[in-house]
């Protein structure tokens, strides 16, 4: 067990995917000499060299495109998206080809590349620096969309998201990359925790909460400040938003009878939209109260002096819970 | 004045009087001692989130300011401050927005890295690189189409050269022989990287023009004649229906690209290099060989660290946003209801 950030575990499977895979290649901006900007691909570059690190031109369009050529002969690229705003130059060459071309291949291409996307808020960013752009992704059929939320998760998804023969939608919240854990490097692949499946952070009998990437923390917090209220909430890190974990969403409902989703994004037309929606087809008979959501306001980002007004925060949530309890 | 395929050797800067030339520099040193304040209140926290400075290019926004008229248009980058002061947007409000206060230029709304003053023609900052080059086009054929003789002039940096918004704005301002001035802003960087080992070709800007019939236009950045004079002579081709002109102005950014990044990734002589071709030191120097006081000179610096001053004060003094700006100007209405 070693002590990491969740910045360096990324760095850390990163370096472990290179190693196992010679068909693994990294590009983007900034990302060989300097590291990139939150330093995850630091010393890459050093190591296995200028040919499989790639700093690429300012085009973010050009860089999926090009990783897409690179997989259908064979390799395996890791893009990075410098901040989550940028991913939209790149949205033509997601959606359009990213995410059809195995269909439209009747599976003889395969595109096992991941863009990998610093998201979320809370460090003081503004728009395009701060977004939580994921139900762009997760509506898109074709692409594998997943979140970390600790360093552990961080080491292990990155590498099993190199390895999928899937497009991978690979969201890092940027605002927990210096947060630590014992993470185990040394952990065999098939010990780990399934790749397209949740996990249950938190046990508990009354409230399901529902989170992902930035709000696991969030989520984990009031659910210990509720417990000193006598409530009994379990938290649910849901790490694949496409595919959702269904089976271990509704197990947790359909014990607890309450549900509260977290996410930073907007809620209107948030992932929470959907996930509400099926929970309540799915476990309306055990409902005890109609599944909340807890998100961003449909706003722009706002600039940082508002920035906290603007994320989910304890209050926020709690004041959910409060109201699930109250039906 | 007229237009020059080779300005640099044949600058036509004759017809700047003694008192432009004085306001060229003064406008240079407003810019140098605004970025210097808004990096001392980031060191003393006061700039929460990022911001870009400006300091080594000073002569790009000051020189193509000069050759534009009031009512043109100005398309900026997040390293817009200056550009922003030299069309004629007081400090005070610049500075506040920089320290998210309710006194702001954008009420504490919009940071460093997007600024608007639409009642100056500052159609923008843009953050997304590439972004506004498209769009100022857009405020081209508009003036066209009104036939109001306004020009825009869209800055960017030499990083915006190879998104691909870059070369279809290029294509569509040719096709329709729009009235624009694109700047390309070659400080030799993008953020991090070394333009040139990322870059197909030498110049970014100037060696991509041909591919779109224009001619390579070259400018010494730090030179404010030099540039004021190419860009003059762009400004006065687009007026006069000659369409758009790609200026590439080499320069250097002094400090690193953002907040505390302090540039490291420079070799050293290549730093040093550039900073013997500061702007500001050389021109005061060429204005002094030309005969002008240095006390006037000295005056003009005095009474820019006032003006700083007095915008630092007015800045600090504004208070915080309220929560309640979240929910404003979402809508024409002004308001954000609908869907919270
Ligand atoms: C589409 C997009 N991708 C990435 C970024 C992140 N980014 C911000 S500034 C920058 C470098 C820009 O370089 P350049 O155009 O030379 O402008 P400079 O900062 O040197 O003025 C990058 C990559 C961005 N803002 N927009
Ligand atoms: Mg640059």
């Amino acid at each position: 067990m070693t002590t990491l950030t969740l910045a360096k575990a990324m760095n850390l499977g990163l370096r472990k995917a290179m190693e196992d895979d010679p068909k693994v290649l990294i590009m983007g901006e900034d990302i060989g000499k300097l590291g990139g900007v939150f330093r995850v691909t630091d010393g890459l570059q050093k190591d296995f060299g200028e040919d499989r690190v790639i700093d690429t031109p300012l085009a973010e369009s050009g860089i999926i495109g090009t990783a897409i050529g690179l997989a259908i002969r064979g390799y395996r690229p890791v893009c990075e998206i410098q901040f989550d705003g940028f991913v939209f130059p790149a949205a033509d060459q997601i959606i359009t080809q990213l995410a059809k071309m195995p269909l439209r291949s009747l599976g003889k291409l395969k595109l096992p590349v991941v863009v990998r996307i610093p998201c979320g808020g809370g460090i003081g960013a503004v728009e395009h620096h701060s977004e939580s752009p994921e139900a762009y992704f997760t509506h898109t059929a074709g692409l594998r969309v997943v979140a970390c939320s600790n360093p552990v998760d961080a080491y292990t998804m990155i590498q099993q998201a190199v390895r999928s023969d899937d497009p991978v939608i690979f969201f890092e919240p940027k605002r927990r990359y210096w947060d630590k854990a014992e993470v185990d490097t040394s952990s065999a692949p098939d010990t780990w925790h399934p790749f397209d499946t949740g996990r249950v952070v938190r046990q508990g009998a009354d409230l399901t909460m529902l989170a992902y990437g930035p709000m696991v923390k969030t989520a984990l917090e009031a659910a210990n400040a509720a417990a000193e209220e006598g409530r009994s909430i379990e938290v649910v890190d849901l790490r694949s938003l496409n595919p959702v974990d269904m089976p271990l969403v509704t197990e947790s409902v359909r014990k607890t009878g309450r549900c509260v989703i977290v996410h930073e994004a907007p809620v209107y037309s948030g992932l929470g939209g959907e996930l509400a929606a099926r929970i309540t087809e799915q476990c309306f008979y055990n409902l005890e109260a109609p599944v909340l959501r807890v998100g961003g306001f449909s706003t722009p980002y706002p600039p940082s002096r508002l920035e906290e007004h603007y994320l989910p925060d304890l209050d926020r949530v709690l004041d959910a819970v409060d109201r699930a309890f109250g039906y | 004045m007229t237009f020059t395929t080779d300005p640099l050797t044949n600058p036509p800067t004759d017809s700047l009087s003694t008192a432009d030339q004085i306001d060229l520099y003064r406008q240079m040193v407003r810019a140098r001692q605004f970025e210097k304040r808004c990096y001392d209140l980031f060191l003393q926290n006061l700039v929460k989130g990022t911001t870009h400075l400006y300091i080594g290019q000073e002569a790009i926004a000051t020189g193509v300011s000069a050759a534009m008229s009031e009512g043109d248009y100005t398309f900026v980058t997040y390293r817009g401050h200056a550009h922003l002061l030299v069309r004629g947007t007081p400090m005070g409000p610049i500075l506040a927005e920089m320290l998210g206060r309710s006194n702001g230029l954008m009420s504490g709304k919009g940071g460093s890295m997007h600024l608007i003053d639409a009642s100056r023609g500052v159609l923008g900052s843009y953050a997304i690189i590439g972004a506004q080059l498209v769009i100022a086009n857009g405020a081209a054929w508009a003036a066209q189409y009104k036939e109001t003789g306004q020009v825009t002039v869209c800055f960017f940096g030499d990083g915006a050269t190879n998104i691909g918004a870059f070369h279809e704005a290029m294509n569509f301002a040719v096709i329709w022989n729009l009235p624009i001035v694109f700047v390309c802003e070659n400080n030799q960087y993008m953020e991090y990287t070394p333009i040139r080992s990322v870059t197909a070709v030498d110049r970014p800007a100037a060696d991509r023009a041909g591919a779109y019939g224009l001619d390579p236009v070259v400018v010494d950045g730090n030179d404010v004649e030099a540039v004021y004079g190419t860009a003059a002579a762009a400004v006065h081709k687009a007026r006069t229906g000659g369409g758009p002109t790609l200026i590439e102005a080499l320069t250097y950014r002094h400090g690193g690209h953002s907040r505390a990044d302090p540039g490291k990734y420079r070799p050293d002589e290549e730093l040093q290099a550039w900073l013997a071709k500061d702007p500001i030191p050389n021109y005061r120097s060429a204005l002094i060989g030309r005969g002008v006081a240095e006390r006037d000179l000295d005056l003009i610096d005095a009474q820019t660290r006032h003006e700083v001053d007095e915008a630092t004060e007015m800045a600090k003094s504004g208070g915080l946003p309220a929560d309640e700006l979240l929910w404003t100007n979402l809508w024409s209405d002004g308001s954000s209801g609908w869907r919270t």
